[in-house]
């Protein structure tokens, strides 16, 4: 039997899938096949962070724990003669240098049965002390002193606002009613981010089971899940782990021979950004639009169907079984003082390694880019800035890279910490252009009930658009600040009180990309379309051809050792070229 | 295009399915889009019988969030992600061209029926910026020319 305790684990979320996890999955069951190796078991898993990468763990007796980066069907042949029939690891194929210095610095809390287990089994959670927090809760603890635990551990929602989960819980135990009910926000709409996804993916039985002791220690016999329509993976293997936790009485009637009943169901989001806010979210789960209304009263009071209602992030959600199974001081002791535990970044844009990064709180912004992120994605384009907080967030420059990441210092920047999307920006990232991203971004998701937002996000819009088309005028930035102040200061949400943070914070840090604009016609990264000339910099330029093997129209003549020459008459001014250039040296 | 009679026998098994359910109208109409491909008038105003609501207010429902369409949707539906990460690895650039190259608008349909050209606000695949969607099937590190000849490879298959 020595095949006996062989097990192949390939990582399986939306992002190993579109570098190819399928195929490697189904090479492996013919290569298995092949050599007669029937003991042997393919663990699809979720995603264990890394993007662009298919990686495949392999276990045997003999050799314990090996992993393997960027595995292809080919590779795999090679892989289960000399690994598995042989045991002799491939040596060229182990997982080198660039995992180890993705996995360098991180803490995995959150993470940690993402790309370890197989989501879609239950056994596999319950061996990696699976609803052992739950049963704690149950067996031994008060709803009170679960809420206390969870006081004790200084845990703030993930979402984004960074409210203190335990006091979220006690305002809604502390409002007696028949029926309350404990809400999942999973509509994770930021364009940026993807850290819920990847979670809901990897480890989905860790959210069920966070809901569930929320939901005992709220007296919630109720839960629902807004997760967004645009995660059909993340959605099916929910679906799964439900029916299968069901089954096992770790939900539903009677947990574990107990009092405590707790449903779960899955509400799918229609595609509304603005349903991440509390209030339009719960509007939605009613069958309505999503729009926000005032609090008071907090859906602790009167939330979903006018009933008591706590609603927590996917990520905050994940912590809770392991607070309560290992108490609220083990989670406070990571951290900063006023920020505990960990988070969980998504990290991408002109990186070298993008992917999903769970650093302690007081990690600086330089110690994640280039610590696990690698550094720059083009060794001559230098850093410009990274954008934290999606379209609620703001653009940092290189000087404040060593501020630490918790809540308090990333608001004093004017960004905010958000829910995890960090998007690293070069030197050919034009500022003006990414306000006008998201402002774009905020009007299309505007929910239109308040003036400031619908109207005033618009004419911020209008006047990006000109200063990025050449057309901008001196006054132009005073407006904008006093228009985004005063949205900050009037919308009803925090999708309109947040909104123009990437416009200020640009403003503020960027003052000079937004004047060149406005008196030189320039943009100074090349970004801005009418702006654009399409000449080629001499100085700069390498000779390299990458230009002219982009160009789509063949508008661009090259040979070795030449400078290109881009034919005007023939540009179609797609950008193929600008994006290709590795020096910046088309303008 | 082709323009068969609506086939009404299976709105009424969802309306059966979704109709005592509460909060019901999102999740009916998304079973409604699933089973079309889009949302038809006809089935609106029996959804509106249905749960007792006027049809404004499903109309209302249906114009607010971005998942539902009222029109059919071509053969395939290619989505450009514009998040954050697509956006600054020039995703906005290959939805230009797409457009331009398909003749559509973002939002819609070619006049062949085969392709559906849409714009999406994320879909959480950052790390492989930009990305396209083509139907269910993800694409990362496109590039302009790629683009082209993943619509080609499906025009042709």
């Amino acid at each position: 039997m020595e095949n006996a305790a062989v097990k192949v684990l390939i990582c399986e979320g939306t992002s190993g899938v579109s570098a190819g996890a399928r195929e490697v999955l189904k090479a492996f069951g013919v290569e298995l096949a092949r050599f007669n190796i029937d003991k042997a078991e393919i663990i699809s898993t979720g995603d264990r962070g890394l993007f662009r990468d298919v990686l495949v763990d392999i276990i045997t007796p003999k050799l314990g724990r090996i992993t393997y980066d960027f595995i292809t069907p080919e590779k795999v042949p090679q892989i289960v003669e000399e690994h598995i029939k042989g045991n002799i690891p491939v040596k060229k194929f182990l997982a080198g240098k660039q995992y180890k210095e993705f996995f360098s610095g991180q803490e995995r809390i959150t993470l940690q049965n993402c790309g370890e287990i197989d989501p879609e089994n239950l056994e596999e959670y319950l061996a990696n002390k699976g609803y052992q927090g739950l049963k704690r809760a149950l067996g031994e603890m008060s709803p009170q002193q679960v809420i206390d635990e969870v006081k004790k551990s200084g845990i703030r929602g993930r979402g984004g606002a960074g409210f203190p989960t335990g006091l979220k819980w006690s305002f809604c135990l502390g409002n007696p009613s028949d029926q309350k009910y404990m809400v999942c926000n999973a509509d994770e709409g930021d364009p940026g981010a993807f850290m819920d996804r990847s979670v809901l993916e990897g480890d989905p039985q860790a959210v069920l089971e966070g809901m569930a002791i929320g939901g005992y220690a709220i007296g919630a016999s109720n839960g629902y899940i807004y997760c967004r329509a645009e995660y059909p993976l993340a959605i099916r293997r929910l679906k799964i782990s439900i029916d299968q936790a069901v089954k096992d009485g770790y939900l539903g009637d009677n947990i574990l021979g107990s009092d405590f009943s707790f449903h779960i169901t899955i509400k799918e989001g229609a595609g509304a950004f603005v349903c991440g806010e509390e209030t339009a979210l719960l509007a939605s789960i009613e069958g309505f639009r999503g729009m926000p209304r005032s609090r008071p009263p907090f859906p602790a009071q009167k939330g979903l169907w006018e009933h008591p209602t706590t609603i927590n992030n996917v990520e905050t959600l994940a912590n809770i079984p392991q607070i309560i199974l290992k108490g609220g001081d083990w989670y406070a002791s990571v951290g900063t003082e006023s920020s505990k535990g960990t988070k969980v970044f998504a990290l991408a844009g002109k990186v070298k390694n993008t992917g999903l990064v769970e650093v302690p709180m007081g990690t600086t912004i330089r110690d994640l880019v280039f610590g696990p992120g690698g550094g720059m994605l083009k060794k001559k384009i230098p850093f410009k800035a990274v954008q934290l907080g999606g379209p609620s967030g703001g653009c940092l420059p290189a000087d404040l890279l060593d501020t630490p990441i918790d809540y308090e210092s990333v608001n004093e920047t004017g960004a905010i910490m958000g829910s995890g999307g960090m998007v690293v920006m070069d030197q050919s990232t034009c500022m003006v252009d990414m306000a006008k991203f998201f402002t774009a971004f905020t009007v299309e998701e505007s929910c239109g009930k308040c003036v400031p937002c619908r109207i005033g996000l618009n004419r911020m819009l209008e006047v990006l658009t000109r200063i990025t088309e050449g057309e901008g005028k001196e006054g132009d930035i005073e407006f904008l600040e006093r228009m985004a102040n005063s949205i900050k200061a009037t919308a009803l949400c925090g999708l309109g009180n947040t909104a123009p943070n990437p416009v200020l914070t640009t403003i503020r840090y960027f003052r000079d990309e937004y004047e060149a604009h406005i008196r030189e016609k320039r943009c100074p990264a090349h970004v801005c379309p009418n702006l654009v000339k399409f000449d080629v910099i001499e100085d700069r330029c390498s000779k390299c051809g990458k230009c002219f093997k982009a160009c789509p129209v063949d508008a661009i003549a090259w040979e070795k050792k030449t400078f290109p020459i881009i034919d005007k008459e023939k540009c179609i001014r797609c950008r193929s070229c600008i994006n290709e250039c590795d020096q910046m040296a088309i303008e | 295009m082709d323009s068969q009679p609506l086939d009404l026998k299976l709105i009424g098994d969802i309306i059966e399915r979704f109709q005592k359910k509460k909060g019901t109208l999102i999740p009916l109409l998304q079973a409604i889009q699933e089973a079309y491909g889009y949302i038809p008038k006809e089935t609106v105003n029996l959804v509106s019988k249905a749960l007792k609501i006027f049809p404004v207010q499903i109309y209302e429902v249906l114009t607010f969030y971005a998942q539902f369409r009222l029109t059919p949707r071509g053969k395939h539906t290619l989505k450009v992600c514009l998040g954050t990460a697509c956006h600054v690895m020039g995703g906005k650039d290959i939805c230009d061209y797409l457009a331009s190259q398909l003749e559509v608008k973002p939002g819609g349909t070619t006049e062949d029926g085969m392709f559906t050209l849409e714009r999406v606000a994320c879909v959480g695949c950052c790390g492989m910026a930009p990305v396209l969607v083509m139907d269910e099937q993800p694409f990362g590190d496109c590039t302009i020319q790629q683009s082209i000849e993943l619509v080609e490879k499906y025009r042709a298959s």
